[in-house]
């Protein structure tokens, strides 16, 4: 890419990408660039920033909302929300570690990949709090979707079409979205289970549960054995009852051990980041989603094919795997996910690898035509990340 | 009053061979195409607007779904989806020279896993016929639309219904992992599946609220939740509505999210006290229904810190439910509110805006001057955690200047909701009632870029052509 583009307000974004139309020069669309390995690398003429759309535009603590514009970073919007005792309930993650990167995620970013944390399984996804977007689309017009409100069924949901579509059908400027209380306290009981098969049935009964679990993970470590991971968030006094109710739940999965305070807060960080998975520097990392009774079945074809680590989260429906960067493991994984019906993101991987294989599950030929149609409703001269998700769109 | 597109021409025209081959299409007793039996398929739950449609048809499977749709693309015949038929903004409205395709044969229960916690269902099964089909296991499907008995999912799902749970529950939108759909073009594609946030663009989310635009819902994958230990619910009742608005603020800036936080005014306390006599405070400006859910402990300290945070708002009366029953009673007159509306005025519209919360004050004063302008009531319902207001605006069907004065008071209202931040409708779409109010808030650049889209799953616009854009741009 030649040069890079930041311009400090929304307008600037807007003219920029009707430059890029006129000159026929298709954009890299990025916030901080953190997670710039992800997904397929583009090819484009220039990269256009959104980094210095900075600032959080509007915050009602009691009204569970906040605005910002898309380059304010997640450490400025999290020690926000910190002051009055509230949370991104989605619980974003910090991939930097897992990129190699210095630079925290910007929340245009966040909502433009929709990769949420273990609070997912109970707390919805980062697309079930976007309450509205400010974008620019591909004919340089800047528009608006949802708005600030906790309920809104006015019009199309462009807000969820575009999170998630990692830059590729518009720019977004600013994004509004519902934010909660944090708990006041928080434990994670620790079961160590035999075979995957009972983690998931350890987590299955914790999520199964009335004791509203907010997190429940699977860590693989190999050889030493599996521990099942189920976290509890409330009130002191309602984690305190929970912990030992569920704690009886799950005995028949094996020995329970609870872990409070900061070293459950860490365990959870770990899950979260991915950095319990504990990939090797050159290896590809990919992300499958599966109904959770799936993933025994899934982790079991995979691991006959190449050497491997993985980490199950969301009660076992989001498994991530990490093993050698080759076509090859690539096609087993897409194989098992396909088996498995499930939905799987090549997440990490060298850049000749990612450019070379699809990096996520194809789309049936009906869908896949209305996708191109939609791409072209709202960058008809495509020029918003060409190939980012896939080749030729 | 909202105008329909006129006919196409020629389609009336060919009503006949129409009928004949949707007779072929979907076998059985499955066609409808007397003036008699069209009747009921005229309107739904907004009754103020009717109009019959070309045929009815009622396929059992989706591939028969599939074969009406893809025949009348093929030959450009309108096609108007319909669940129960209960929206409240005129959604399964019918045209003229529209083939309705009514889902609610489509009823099976497919499959039901308590492990992976989900159920897949047909679009045509009643929202409370899935928490029904796994309650005995203590499990439930958590929106719930006031319309739940009747309403079905296909409509739910269309309409991205909400209901007084969603504070803590969400919408359909949350609560959804997969979706079967046959396009506008008849081909059946699967959207999401049976796992959580399926790689690619999100077409759950885009076709969740879509209103039947976009194609037609015939299955649906659905997240069931455990339910919690136990719940029960406080009423609290203040001298003013800021009073009480300021309550709200309290009790959310707490750190508490009540699973339910409804606020009734003046109005219409008296109205459901009329109605279901449940002991409401008649002396009250405003009163809150607040649900917690938990152990037996844990509601009794949820219920604590509430009751001592209403405490300092002056309240009139406060009632903490000891029991399930004590709870029941607290919600009948809530729960009858529409029903209550409805003995003291021969005809209500309710309206559905969402605000800010904290515009609450301002915006319920508006309508109590809009309420002295137009000369009709009102009765204020409304979910008070999320802003969405439900305005009920009393008149007399009859008399053509009373619907006409309702109609224009109602627009007043979801204009005001625009204005002070929020939106035309937190949970029961624009239909064709909202319509032409559209410009209001979104301008023309919004509302292009959402009909392009419409576009491109739909190039002939022939799926509810009629509905939620204004009718100037559609296409001929």
């Amino acid at each position: 890419m030649s040069a890079a583009l930041a311009p400090a307000g929304e307008a600037g974004i807007a003219a920029a990408v009707a430059a890029a139309v006129a000159a026929g020069e298709p954009l890299a669309i990025e916030g901080n660039g953190s997670k710039r390995g992800l997904l397929r690398p583009v090819q484009a003429a220039r990269l256009l920033s959104t980094r210095n759309l900075a600032g959080i535009t509007l915050y009602r603590p009691t009204e569970l909302v906040l605005s910002a514009r898309a380059g304010t970073t997640l450490p400025a919007i999290e020690a926000a929300l910190a002051e009055h005792g509230q949370m991104l309930a989605p619980e974003p993650p910090d991939f930097a570690a897992l990129f190699a990167t210095d630079q925290p995620a910007t929340i245009g970013g966040i909502v433009a990949t929709n990769l949420s944390g273990p609070r997912r399984i109970t707390a919805g996804a980062i697309r079930d709090h976007v309450l509205g977007i400010r974008f620019v689309n591909g004919a340089g017009a800047v528009l608006r979707s949802g708005g600030r409100v906790l309920k809104n069924v006015t019009g199309l949901d462009l807000c969820k079409l575009l999170t998630g579509s990692h830059g590729t059908l518009g720019i977004l400027t600013e994004v509004t979205i519902k934010v909660l209380p944090a708990a006041q306290a928080t434990a994670t009981l620790a079961v160590a289970v035999p075979d995957l098969g009972a983690g998931i049935g350890a987590l299955s009964a914790g999520l199964t549960s009335p004791y509203g679990v907010t997190g429940a993970a699977l860590l693989t470590p190999g050889g030493a054995g599996i521990t099942a991971l189920l976290r509890l968030e409330d009130f002191s006094s309602f984690v305190a009852y929970r912990s030992g109710r569920l704690r009886a739940d799950l005995a028949p999965f094996g020995d329970v051990t609870l872990v409070e305070g900061d070293a459950s807060t860490a365990l959870w960080r770990g899950v979260r980041d991915a950095t319990s998975l504990r990939a090797g520097a050159a290896d590809a990392i990919w992300r499958i989603s599966v109904r959770p009774s799936a993933a025994p079945g899934l982790v079991a074809s995979l691991a006959q094919g190449f050497a491997m680590r993985t980490l199950l989260d969301w009660g076992g429906g989001l498994v991530w795997v990490a093993g050698p960067a080759s076509e090859a493991a690539h096609a087993a994984v897409v194989a098992a996910a396909n088996a498995a019906r499930g939905s799987f993101m090549l997440f990490r991987a060298p850049a000749p690898l990612r450019a070379a294989v699809a990096v996520m599950s194809a789309e049936a030929p009906a869908l896949a035509a209305i996708g191109a149609r939609v791409k072209a409703a709202l960058d008809p001269q495509g020029v918003f990340n060409p190939g980012r998700m896939r080749a030729g769109l | 009053m909202i105008a329909l597109p006129p006919p196409k021409p020629g389609i009336l025209a060919r009503r006949e061979e129409i009928v004949a081959a949707l007779h072929r299409l979907v076998p059985g007793e499955s066609v409808i195409s007397e003036e008699l039996r069209l009747k009921p398929y005229e309107t739904d739950g907004l009754t103020a607007y009717r109009q019959a449609p070309l045929a009815v048809v009622l396929p059992t499977t989706t591939e028969q779904v599939a074969a009406v749709m893809g025949y009348c693309h093929e030959h450009g015949i309108r096609v108007v989806p319909r669940g129960a038929g209960t929206s409240l903004s005129g959604g399964a409205l019918p045209l003229a020279d529209a083939v309705v395709i009514g889902l609610m044969r489509m009823n099976r229960i497919l499959e039901i896993d308590f492990a992976d916690r989900l159920a897949v269902v047909e679009a045509g099964v009643t929202n409370l016929g899935i928490t029904r089909a796994v309650e005995h296991a203590g499990f439930f499907y958590a929106p719930d639309p006031s319309s739940q008995l009747a309403c079905m999912i296909g409509g739910n799902v269309n309409m991205n219904s909400g209901g007084a749970h969603c504070l803590k529950y969400g919408v359909t939108a949350n609560n959804l992992l997969g979706l079967r759909v046959v396009t506008p073009t008849g081909e059946i594609v699967q959207l999401g599946g049976d796992h959580l946030d399926a790689a690619g663009y999100d077409w759950l989310g885009l076709m969740t609220g879509s209103e039947g635009m976009l194609g037609i819902v015939t299955e649906v994958t659905v997240r069931i939740l455990r339910g919690p230990e136990g719940a029960r619910a406080m009423l609290a009742a203040f001298g003013g509505i800021e009073i009480a608005g300021a309550a709200v603020d309290a009790i959310i800036g707490s750190g508490i999210i009540p699973v339910a936080l409804e606020f009734m005014d003046r109005p219409c306390i008296h109205a459901c006290e009329a109605f279901a006599h449940a002991g409401y405070p008649l002396d009250a400006e405003a009163m809150l229904i607040i649900e917690v859910e938990g152990s037996p402990a844990e509601q009794d300290e949820l219920l604590g810190r509430i009751r001592e945070i209403c405490g300092r708002f002056d309240p009139i009366s406060l009632r903490v439910a000891q029991t399930a029953e004590e709870s029941m009673a607290i919600w009948k007159g809530r729960k009858g509110a529409f029903g209550a509306v409805g003995r003291i005025s021969p005809d209500y519209l309710c309206m559905d805006g969402t605000i800010p919360t904290g515009e609450l004050p301002h915006v319920l004063k508006r309508i109590g001057e809009m309420s002295v302008q137009y000369g009709l009531q009102v009765a204020n319902v409304f979910h008070a955690g999320d802003g969405n207001l439900h305005p009920l605006i009393m008149f007399d069907a009859n008399d053509p200047a009373s619907f006409r004065a309702a109609e224009n008071f109602g627009a007043d209202i979801l204009k005001l909701c625009v204005e002070v931040g929020g939106c035309l409708t937190g949970e029961h779409g624009v239909g064709v009632e909202k319509r032409d109010l559209m410009p209001v808030q979104f301008n023309p650049a919004e509302i292009a870029q959402q009909r392009a889209i419409k576009t491109a799953f739909d190039p002939q616009w022939l799926l509810n052509p009629h509905k939620v854009f204004p009718l100037e741009a559609l296409p001929q």
